[in-house]
């Protein structure tokens, strides 16, 4: 048996049987972590900190290089933070601490979460554990690759428009998406504020139910967190779905899809509806304008949030250069210019154009109410369904390269998973199958606000009925 | 239309510089994501209430008490230039 493969939910058993030491699981972690990495480049670097001792999860978790760990560097996989180190813990930081947790390092991302494949990473792309000449999705795609490669036990992501979900659909593992609000983002690199949260990547549900257990909750740091109760979500996972209302959005089934991903997500609604739910057709009209609206509003609060990365503060300076201009102003654009990736400065372009005089009621003011119609189409639906069941992907992971030089290609790779950041409800991506290539595919369950419960209760239903969250990549 | 003059406009704005012979490049990039978010001005939005936050919850307060933080040797401890508690940085007033 290798430990590095096994579920935190089974580690967790057999510590408690004294079979195995948490040190051995360590152990077999890292080992494991630091051979692969050069063939997976999910790891970005691994922490330098003391080992705990107590604890109900003394196991090892990898965390997006976006979430703060005292003392430690965090970089957002980007030039600018160059030798930055976080003051404090992450509010979810100080969760898995208390949880035993051993954190592991930071993984790979695509530059401050801008992209779907972390190609836009400044220091390289992670590679799909299935294939190592393909994508790991992104943002979270150093998270996804880690899990799948048994690089890490379990690992946090963060999800603005689907970079929990994309990724674990592309590396064949489980990612969810909390409610907006349900867990901290203090400590968290902000991106789009309205839209980023923090959720689990896993190996399978119940350790992502495991671990939404230890990170949500009400924290007074975060003005958006949500003061309602946290239920024990191991509690939803009882496979019983009799009477579960499913529905299936009409507009999430269109041209362009790679039929073999059809397919398995087909198979899988009949295999749902077999287990006793009722499967009804929906719409939700508005699904077509979601990458638009999302373009425009994810990038105008990402040029408001990167502001702060200005040469001053900490991270990176450049040396200015005489260009006439004055010396502070000078210092800021060599600053910004060096430090920031090509993706990152077309997206902070983007977005300070969308906000400038004159075309913020053309752009943003208008993407703020079609948010208003894509919201309201979901609430309207959960009136008639439980859980919204569709494709995560249009397609399987894609070829390194492959998308790169067509941002918008790019960005519509999200077309699935942009509707549930916008809408602020929860969202999970499971695996359903493989293509002919080996490569996964990602089903994706949608629920009500603070339905993480029906979410889990019936993405367990499929899994338990299923073989592919048993399969691991081969590397 | 994005040209050229526009995309040093924005990055201007943006405290970004673009050297010009990428300008073109941005121009482009810039010119087709833009022409695709167009594609919702199809939409008749006139009374539609604009969504900034998908929570039902406003004006979040803390209670003012002093509970534990960064000291200002911490905060400062990541500058780039520092001295006597301040941010040292060029020369701002000609």
């Amino acid at each position: 048996m290798k430990l590095y493969d096994q579920t935190a939910q089974k580690l967790k058993e057999l510590i408690a049987s004294g079979d195995i030491s948490p040190q051995a699981i360590q152990q077999a972690v890292e080992e494991r972590a630091r051979a692969i990495n050069p063939r997976t480049n999910a790891f970005l670097r691994f922490y330098d900190l003391p080992c705990t001792q107590h604890g109900s999860f003394r196991l090892p978790i990898g965390l997006k290089d976006n979430l703060s760990v005292k003392n430690q560097l965090v970089g957002c996989a980007s030039r600018i933070l160059e030798g930055y180190r976080a003051p404090y813990d992450a509010h979810v930081v100080e969760r898995l601490l208390e949880s035993g947790a051993i954190l592991q390092g930071a993984l790979n991302m695509d530059e401050f979460a801008f992209g779907s494949s972390t190609e836009t990473s400044a220091f390289g792309s992670a590679r799909n554990p299935w294939d190592t000449e393909r994508v790991p999705g992104g943002s979270s795609g150093g998270s996804a690759a880690a899990v799948a490669a048994g690089q890490t036990i379990w690992a946090l992501g963060s999800d603005t428009g689907g970079s929990i979900r994309q990724p674990a659909s592309f590396c064949g593992i489980v990612g969810l998406k909390p409610t907006y609000g349900r867990i901290s983002r203090y400590g968290l690199v902000a991106f789009g504020s309205s839209l980023d949260q923090i959720g689990p990547l896993t190996k399978d549900v119940t350790d992502s139910a495991l671990l939404l257990n230890i990170i949500s909750g009400f924290d007074p740091k975060d003005s958006t967190s949500a003061n309602c109760p946290v239920p024990d979500y191991t509690q939803a996972l009882t496979r019983e779905i009799k009477g579960l209302r499913i529905g299936i959005p009409r507009e999430y089934f269109i041209d362009g899809i790679q039929p073999e991903v059809l397919n398995a997500v087909q198979s899988a609604v009949k295999l749902l509806e077999k287990a006793g739910a009722q499967v009804k057709d929906i719409s939700l009209a508005h699904t077509k304008y979601a990458v638009a609206t999302y373009y425009i509003l994810a990038t105008a609060e990402a040029s408001s949030n990167l502001a702060r990365f200005d040469g001053v503060k900490y991270g990176r300076r450049a040396q200015s250069r005489s260009s006439g201009r004055p010396a502070i102003i000078d210092l800021y654009e060599t600053t910004r210019e060096q430090g920031f990736g090509d993706e990152a400065k077309r997206r902070i372009m983007l977005g300070t154009y969308v906000l400038s005089s004159g075309y913020y009621d053309a752009f943003y003011l208008r993407a703020q109410k079609v948010r208003t119609l894509i919201k309201k189409d979901f609430e309207q639906a959960f009136n008639e369904v439980d859980v919204i069941v569709s494709p995560t992907a249009p397609t399987t992971a894609f070829r390194l390269g492959e998308k790169i030089n067509d941002p918008l290609s790019m960005y519509l790779s999200d077309i699935f998973t942009i509707p549930a950041n916008l809408a602020g409800i929860p969202a999970i991506s499971l695996p359903c199958g493989f293509d002919s290539n080996q490569m996964p595919v990602g089903l994706q369950m949608m629920a009500s606000p603070f339905a993480e419960e029906t979410l889990l209760r019936t993405a367990f239903a499929y899994e338990q009925a299923t073989p592919w969250h048993t399969e691991r990549a081969r590397l | 239309m994005i040209d050229n003059q526009t995309v040093q406009y924005i990055a201007g704005l943006s405290r970004l510089r673009v050297q010009d012979q990428d300008s073109s490049r941005f121009a482009r990039d810039l010119e087709v994501i833009l022409h695709y978010v167009r594609q919702l001005e199809e939409l008749d939005v006139k009374d539609v209430p604009a969504t900034s936050h998908v929570l039902n919850i406003q004006n979040v307060f803390r209670k003012d008490e002093i509970a534990p933080s960064l000291t200002q040797e911490q905060a400062l401890s990541f500058a780039i230039e520092k001295n006597s508690g301040h941010y040292i940085v060029p020369k701002v007033i000609e």
